[in-house]
């Protein structure tokens, strides 16, 4: 599903991902774990699309098209989400009104027409109780004077109204309490499919007692210096990433 | 109509102004310039009375003493005065009792925007007081008015019909001697729209006014007279859309709003003159006054507008608070694109106790445009315990274009209490990548990021107003970003 082979991405001449591979099936679930600022949210931008960084070398394929030559809306329409890991504020903008520009949006790309408005509202109920998420942050302007938690659980409630094959969550378990952490977490669990897949990005091994992953990498100065399964998170947990640093010197 | 605001990208993308088409229509037009003789010749199409004549030639005279303005944050080459047509009507032939009288290509040209009089009257409820270049041609619903008692007509029939009322409002609000442009509509305005809500009663459904600019080289000089007797209520909208031009033309139009005592009156405008296209060039000079009075105790006015066309907006609707405990609001939404200038806001003026004031203002500047506001809040000596809060915001698209806020505030007693605030803010790039990662593209996006800026304002409007309002922010913004 997503496959990317010596990824070199810079930003201001400065390199931050140093040749990166990563293969993504459908039914798995990634963990991307590292040190901070080692290029994991980086690499989670470069694949939706931010302009803001350089692709100097490397290719990424997505259902075998070449991702880097589509735009961002595009990308989006074809299936890659990102929850963000610090969600914008959008004044005004009710995230019904959000959520129905965008699946609408996503449903022109594809030919269709419009959702109609009761059908959409109804999806939202349906995803909102699977998610077990209050019935009024639907009615509040996106992210506008969210708590934290607000802010992620409506992440995985977007994730859930767009069906995404690919999701991309960046650190999405930061600043969440256990509570908080079970939601989002029973939301990916719920979400999963045998033909979608998840890259879940985070810098503890807590959110990975509820996420179980396939495959754990672990990214470190831009690039992934080791994969392995579910116990590698354990391990780095107990270790530490000064075990991996010693290591790789 | 279609009122999915989902649909609004379709409609971004068709690219030039919307509504720029011309239609063809018989005119009965004054001669270029303006002298005593102009006015006569509009005085005695109408067959107006001495003293509204009297009226207009006291105006034109006063006009002649004065000089236009120049302390706007405007721009613009001088206006030939002497090279305006001043009257331009559609030629009546005969009353029109029907729709199927009226004259088919006016009901083409309402057909193309979306505002058919067939449609408003079936669906709904609205009274609509057409007026094309000056003249109404079709007034509606007003059997059902006239039951109520409400008057609800064009200017001109309202001098005819109801003198005494004309005689004892017209320039009560705006005296002649206002400023130029108030003189001037006073010396040559050709119609308008006149209302009157009597005692007690409460207007059943929102009364509209479309009003449009058609004939080449012809200033448009509206008067709109609203009266709103005792403890009455009644909601007017007001909306323009105009052709496209090459020359500049002239609008110079007053409203005078009468509230008295308990009276409540709400006006809402969306604004769509021609703006001029990409570089600038032509789009229409908007010099307005709109002022209102809450004469007796209690009474409230409140003005809404969405200001999106223009190549030049002047236009201050204010709200002069005589009566104790009465209510004045302002909100706005003013939109400049390309080369358009946008000098508004609003004037709150409180001379009676416990008065209270409320003033948003959104102004949202893209391409090469200017937008500012400016508002006066003066509280006189007698306003004691009065208040005004204002918040005036600027949204920011692009680094070229440019807003100002000039807020003047006068207090003449200590126990008032002004509050003013203000905000500048830009679309930021994490916003749009935000809505991009969803599946929204940019020009889509930048909609959504307005209307939500714009939400408090818009929804002051009624219903079928907002929904349009929504259509036009996005439409005006077009190609503005990326």
């Amino acid at each position: 599903m997503l496959s990317i082979k010596n990824l070199r991405v810079s930003i201001n001449n400065k390199e931050i991902l140093k040749g990166v591979n990563l293969e993504v099936r459908p039914g798995e679930v990634h963990a991307i774990m590292g040190p901070n600022g080692t290029g994991k949210s980086t690499l989670a931008s470069v694949i939706s699309g931010r302009e803001i960084f350089t692709v100097d070398e490397g290719e990424i394929l997505y259902k075998g098209k070449n991702l880097l030559e589509m735009p961002v809306e595009d990308r989006a329409s074809e299936g890659i989400f990102l929850g963000f890991q610090y969600p914008v504020e959008i004044p005004g903008v009710s995230i019904t009104n959000f959520m129905r520009t965008a699946v609408n949006e996503q449903r022109k790309y594809h030919g269709l027409d419009p959702m109609p408005a009761n059908e959409f509202l109804a999806k939202m109920e349906e995803k909102k109780k699977m998610l077990e998420i209050h019935a009024k942050l639907a009615n509040r302007s996106v992210n506008e004077g969210f708590s934290g938690g607000e802010k992620k659980k409506n992440e995985i409630f977007q994730m859930a109204m767009l069906e995404p094959s690919l999701a991309i969550l960046d650190e999405t378990d930061s600043g969440l309490d256990i509570d908080a952490l079970k939601i989002v977490a029973n939301g990916v669990n719920k979400l999963r499919r045998p033909d979608n897949a998840f890259v879940v990005i985070t810098h503890y091994q807590r959110l990975l007692e509820y996420i179980v992953p396939d495959i754990v990498h672990v990214l470190f100065d831009g690039r992934i210096v080791r994969s392995g399964g579910k116990e590698l998170a354990i391990e780095l947990e107990e270790k530490g990433y000064e075990w991996i640093k010693a290591e790789l010197v | 109509m279609d009122k999915d605001p989902n649909n609004i990208l379709e409609e971004v993308t068709q690219g030039e102004y919307k509504y720029g088409f011309y239609t063809d229509i018989e005119m009965d037009t004054a001669p270029k310039g303006l002298t005593e003789d102009t006015i006569r010749f509009i005085s005695a199409k109408k067959n107006e009375p001495e003293w509204l004549l009297q009226f207009r030639l006291d105006a034109y005279h006063k006009w002649l003493g004065m000089t236009e303005p120049a302390w706007a944050h405007l721009h613009h080459p001088p206006i030939d005065y002497q090279n305006i047509i001043y009257y331009a009507a559609p030629k009546r032939k005969k009353e029109l009792a029907s729709l199927d009288e009226v004259d088919p290509e006016l009901i083409a040209t309402f057909n193309k925007l979306g505002i058919s009089l067939e449609e408003q009257k079936r669906l709904s409820g609205v009274a609509v007081d057409a007026v094309i270049d000056s003249v109404s041609v079709k007034t509606t619903f007003s059997e059902t008015l006239e039951k109520q008692g409400i008057i609800f007509c064009s200017f001109s029939e309202a001098v005819q019909k109801v003198p005494d009322l004309v005689k004892q409002y017209l320039g009560s609000v705006v005296p002649s001697e206002d400023n130029y442009f108030a003189a001037l509509n006073s010396a040559v305005f050709s119609d308008g729209s006149f209302c009157y809500i009597p005692k007690g009663v409460r207007c059943p459904i929102e009364l509209s006014t479309y009003f449009r600019i058609n004939a080449a080289n012809t200033g448009q000089f509206e008067r709109t007279l609203i009266i709103g007797d005792e403890n009455s209520y009644v909601s007017y909208m007001e909306g323009c859309t105009a052709p496209m031009r090459d020359e500049n033309q002239l609008h110079a139009a007053i409203v005078e709003i009468i509230a008295l005592k308990e009276a409540e009156v709400k006006y809402s405008t969306v604004q769509n003159w021609y703006p001029g296209n990409k570089k600038g060039e032509g789009g229409i000079y908007n010099f307005v006054t709109k002022r209102g009075i809450c004469k007796g105790n209690n009474s409230k006015i409140s003005w809404t507008q969405v200001e999106t066309g223009s190549a030049i907006t002047w236009k201050y609707p204010s709200v002069v608070l005589m009566g104790d405990n009465s209510v004045g609001e302002f909100y706005s939404v003013a939109v400049t694109n390309n080369y358009q200038q946008a000098d508004t806001g609003s004037k709150m003026i409180h001379l009676g106790k416990n008065t209270r004031s409320t003033i948003v203002s959104k102004g949202i500047s893209a391409g090469h445009s200017s937008n500012s506001y400016r508002g006066l809040v003066k509280m006189t000596k007698r306003a004691e315990n009065s208040r005004n809060f204002s918040q005036c915001d600027s949204l920011l698209l692009g680094d070229k274009c440019g807003a100002h806020t000039f807020p003047y505030i006068k207090t003449e007693n200590k126990t008032s209490i002004v509050e003013h605030e203000a905000t500048t803010s830009k679309i930021s790039d994490d916003q749009l990548f935000y809505c991009n990662q969803r599946g929204i593209s940019t020009e889509s996006a930048i909609g959504l990021i307005v209307n939500g800026y714009a939400r408090e304002v818009l929804k002051q409007l009624p219903m079928e107003f907002a929904v349009e309002a929504q259509k036009l922010l996005s439409i005006s913004l077009e190609g503005s970003v990326g």
